[in-house]
C-alpha cells in the first residue's frame, strides 16, 4: 500500500510536468464538445428542393408556397421540364424532386385520387426518408385545409395519428448526441493515455529498473491505472459542466450515479489499454492497435444509431464492448433519470468486464523479457 | 564452489550449467561460475558475446532455457522476487526517470525498496554529500550531464544496501575522470560489503577487479585473477588477454 502511494505521488508528478499533456487535457474536451456536437447533428433543415409544377393551378401554387414557408426546405427555382429538375437531383443540387401533375387541382377538387411524385436522393437514406415524412405530412395538411375550404367540410382520413416524444420532447438531436460524444471523449483520452504511458517506459528503459526491483505487479499496475482513472473522471466532470452551460443537457437522474457507474466503465477501459501495451513495445504500435479498438468499439456502441437495429451476431459481440454499455448508462441516466434499479444489468456487465481485463492485464505484465 | 568463493565463506552468486536461447542461437552456452561475497567480479566479453543476457538472468528480467542460478542464497527461477529485494541493478541504458528529481527519483526507489522516509533522507543528503550533488537536489533528472547521472544511477542501485549490485556498463560513453571516481564508489561499496557484479569494455577496468571472466561466443573463455590471466597468456595487460582470447589469430 505504502509502495503504491509512492509510485501513485511519481506518475502524478510526472503528469504534471508535462505541460503540452495539461493543455490538452483542457482544450480537448472543451472543443470536442463545442464543436462535434454540432457537427454531429441529424436535425434535417433545409433540404434543397424542387418543386415541378405541371399544374399552375392556385392548388400547386399554394403547395409550392407552403413548402418555400418550411425552415425543413429551400426552394430552388423550379425547373421547366421534369428531366432538367431530374438533372438537379442527379448533380446533387437538390436532395428532393417534387412533380406536381397536370389537372392535380381538378381532380381533387373532383374527388378523385391525386398523385404527386417525389424522388428523393437516397444517398443518405436517412435524409431521403425524413424529407419524404416531412413532405408528406405538408401535403396531408395541405390537402385537408383546402378541401375544408370548398367544401366546409373536414376531410377525415379514418385514422390520425398523433405522437408526443418522451424524454426529448422537442427532438434536439443535441441531447441526443451529447452524450455520446462525451463517452467518446472520456474514452479516447483515458485509453490513449493509459496505453501510451506504460509503453513509454519501455520506450525509455526505465521499466527494465521497476521490473528489476520488488513491487508486486499488481501494485505496479494499480499505479499505472489509477492516474489516468482520475484524469478520466475529471474530464467527465469537466464535461458534463460544458454540456450544462453550453447546451442545457439536462441530469435528470442522480449525478453520484454516473460517476459510480463511470468508474467502474473507466477500469475496464484503462483495464484494455493496458492489456494492448503489453503487447506492445513501441508508442506508435500501442496507439495503431488501441485506435483499432476505439473504432471499433465506438461506432458498434449505437451512438448514431440505436444499438438494436444491429444484426443479431453484431449485438453478441457487444457483449465484450464497455462502450456499449456506458452509452446506454450515460444517456439513460442523463435524459430519462434512470436509476441503478433500471441499469443493473448494464452495470453488472461493465463490472464483470472491468474485473476481467484487469485480471488479464496482471498476467500478461510480465517482470521478466 | 571455487577457493575464493570458499574463503569468503560463501557465495553470492552460483551459476551451474546455465544455457540460454533464442530459437537455434545460442546466447549463452554452459556456463559455470561462482561470485563469492564481497567480492568485485569482472565480466567481460566483446559485444554480443552473452553478457547483458547473462546478467538479464541472474537479475531475474528472464528466465534461463535451462541451467541453475542461486543468487543472494535464492533459486532465481523459483524465487526471483526474494533475490529482488537483495539485488541492485544499474543497467546499460540510463533508467532513472529524467522528468523526475534527483531527489524524487531516490525517494522513489527507497520507497519501493521499503525503505523509512527517514531513512531515504538520511541517505540521500549523505549520497549527495559524497557525490557533490548537494545543490542538485531539486533538479530534474534529465538536467544533469552523463556522468553525474551514472554516479547517481550507481547509488541508487545500493541505496536499499543490497547483498550484490550488477552493473552493465556502468561506465560506458564517460570521461576518465568519471570513471575514476565511478570506481571509487565501486571500491567504497565493496568495502561496505556488498558483492559488485560488473561488465565493462574498458580493460583497464578490468584490472581493478578481484576476479574476471571473459566470455567468447557465448562460453566463458578464461576466469581468474587479472594477474593469473596475464600469466597464463604471457601478456604485458589484460588488453592483449582479452585479444588473444577474443581473436586467436
Amino acid at each position: 500500500m505504502r509502495m503504491l502511494l509512492f509510485l501513485l505521488q511519481k506518475e502524478f508528478l510526472q503528469v504534471l510536468r508535462n505541460k503540452l499533456f495539461l493543455r490538452l487535457l483542457l482544450v480537448l474536451p472543451v472543443v470536442q464538445l463545442l464543436v462535434l456536437v454540432h457537427a454531429a447533428t441529424m436535425d434535417m433543415k433545409n433540404l434543397q428542393i424542387v418543386v415541378c409544377d405541371l399544374d399552375h393551378s392556385p392548388l400547386s401554387r399554394r403547395l409550392t408556397a407552403t413548402l418555400d414557408a418550411s425552415p425543413f426546405f429551400d426552394l430552388l427555382d423550379p425547373p421547366p421540364t421534369v428531366d432538367e429538375g431530374k438533372g438537379a437531383l442527379e448533380t446533387g443540387a437538390a436532395d428532393l424532386l417534387l412533380v406536381v401533375p397536370a389537372n392535380f387541382e381538378r381532380s381533387m377538387q373532383r374527388g378523385q385520387v391525386q398523385a404527386l411524385q417525389l424522388m428523393a436522393d437516397a444517398i443518405n437514406a436517412q435524409q431521403a426518408q425524413l424529407g419524404y415524412v416531412y413532405l408528406q405530412k405538408t401535403t396531408a395538411q395541405l390537402l385537408s385545409d383546402a378541401r375544408f375550404e370548398t367544401s366546409g367540410r373536414a376531410w377525415n382520413p379514418a385514422v390520425e395519428v398523433t405522437s408526443s416524444f418522451w424524454y426529448n420532447p422537442e427532438l434536439n438531436y443535441k441531447y441526443f448526441m451529447f452524450p455520446g460524444i462525451l463517452v467518446i471523449l472520456v474514452s479516447v483520452v483515458g485509453m490513449f493515455l493509459t496505453a501510451m504511458n506504460l509503453v513509454r517506459e519501455k520506450e525509455m528503459g526505465t521499466i527494465e529498473q521497476m521490473n528489476v526491483s520488488p513491487v508486486p505487479k499488481p501494485v505496479f499496475i494499480a499505479a499505472k491505472l489509477l492516474p489516468f482513472w482520475f484524469i478520466g473522471l475529471m474530464e467527465l466532470a469537466l464535461g458534463l459542466l460544458i454540456g450544462r452551460l453550453v447546451y442545457g443537457v439536462p441530469m435528470v437522474g442522480s449525478p453520484l450515479l454516473v460517476f459510480g457507474l463511470a468508474a467502474v466503465y473507466l477500469v475496464a477501459l484503462l483495464a484494455l489499454g493496458l492489456l494492448l501495451s503489453s503487447f506492445s513495445t513501441s508508442q506508435q504500435q500501442v496507439t495503431f492497435v488501441s485506435y483499432f479498438f476505439l473504432l471499433v468499439f465506438i461506432l458498434m456502441s449505437g451512438i448514431f444509431t440505436s444499438a438494436e437495429n444491429m444484426p443479431e451476431w453484431g449485438q453478441r459481440l457487444n457483449v465484450i464492448n464497455p462502450i456499449f454499455y456506458f452509452m446506454d448508462i450515460m444517456r439513460s441516466i442523463l435524459l430519462k433519470g434512470a436509476g441503478l434499479a433500471d441499469l443493473w444489468r448494464q452495470a453488472a456487465s461493465l463490472a464483470a468486464l472491468a474485473v476481467g481485463l484487469m485480471i488479464l492485464a496482471v498476467r500478461t505484465y510480465r517482470k521478466t523479457v | 564452489m571455487d577457493a575464493a568463493a570458499q574463503r569468503a565463506g560463501g557465495a553470492a552468486i552460483r551459476v551451474e550449467d546455465l544455457v540460454k536461447r533464442f530459437g537455434s542461437f545460442t546466447a549463452n552456452d554452459r556456463l559455470n561460475f561462482s561470485v563469492a561475497s564481497g567480492e568485485i567480479f569482472g565480466f567481460l566479453g566483446a559485444n554480443g558475446a552473452g553478457k547483458t543476457t547473462a546478467i538479464k538472468i541472474l537479475c531475474g528480467l528472464s528466465a534461463p532455457t535451462s541451467g541453475r542460478v542461486e543468487v543472494a542464497g535464492y533459486d532465481v527461477a523459483r524465487y526471483p522476487e526474494q533475490v529482488k529485494r537483495r539485488i541492485g541493478y544499474m543497467s546499460q541504458h540510463f533508467s532513472l526517470y529524467n522528468d523526475l528529481t534527483v531527489y524524487e527519483n531516490i525517494r522513489l526507489f527507497g520507497a519501493i525498496y521499503g525503505l523509512s522516509l527517514s531513512v531515504i533522507r538520511e541517505r540521500s543528503d549523505q549520497l549527495l554529500r559524497r557525490l557533490d550533488l548537494k545543490e542538485q537536489r531539486n533538479r530534474l533528472l534529465g538536467t544533469l550531464s552523463l556522468g553525474w547521472k551514472q554516479k547517481l544511477a550507481f547509488s541508487v542501485a545500493i541505496l536499499h544496501r543490497p547483498h550484490i549490485v550488477f552493473l552493465d556498463e556502468p561506465t560506458s560513453g564517460v570521461d576518465p575522470i568519471t570513471r575514476r571516481q565511478f570506481w571509487e564508489q565501486i571500491y567504497q561499496a565493496a568495502n561496505e560489503g556488498i558483492t559488485v557484479f560488473v561488465t565493462t569494455h574498458y580493460l583497464d577496468e578490468a584490472e581493478y577487479c578481484q576476479r574476471v571472466s571473459i566470455m567468447v561466443e557465448g562460453r566463458i573463455a578464461a576466469l581468474d585473477t587479472p594477474k593469473a590471466l596475464k600469466e597464463q597468456g604471457r601478456s604485458e595487460s589484460m588488453n592483449e588477454v582479452f585479444l588473444k582470447l577474443t581473436r586467436p589469430n
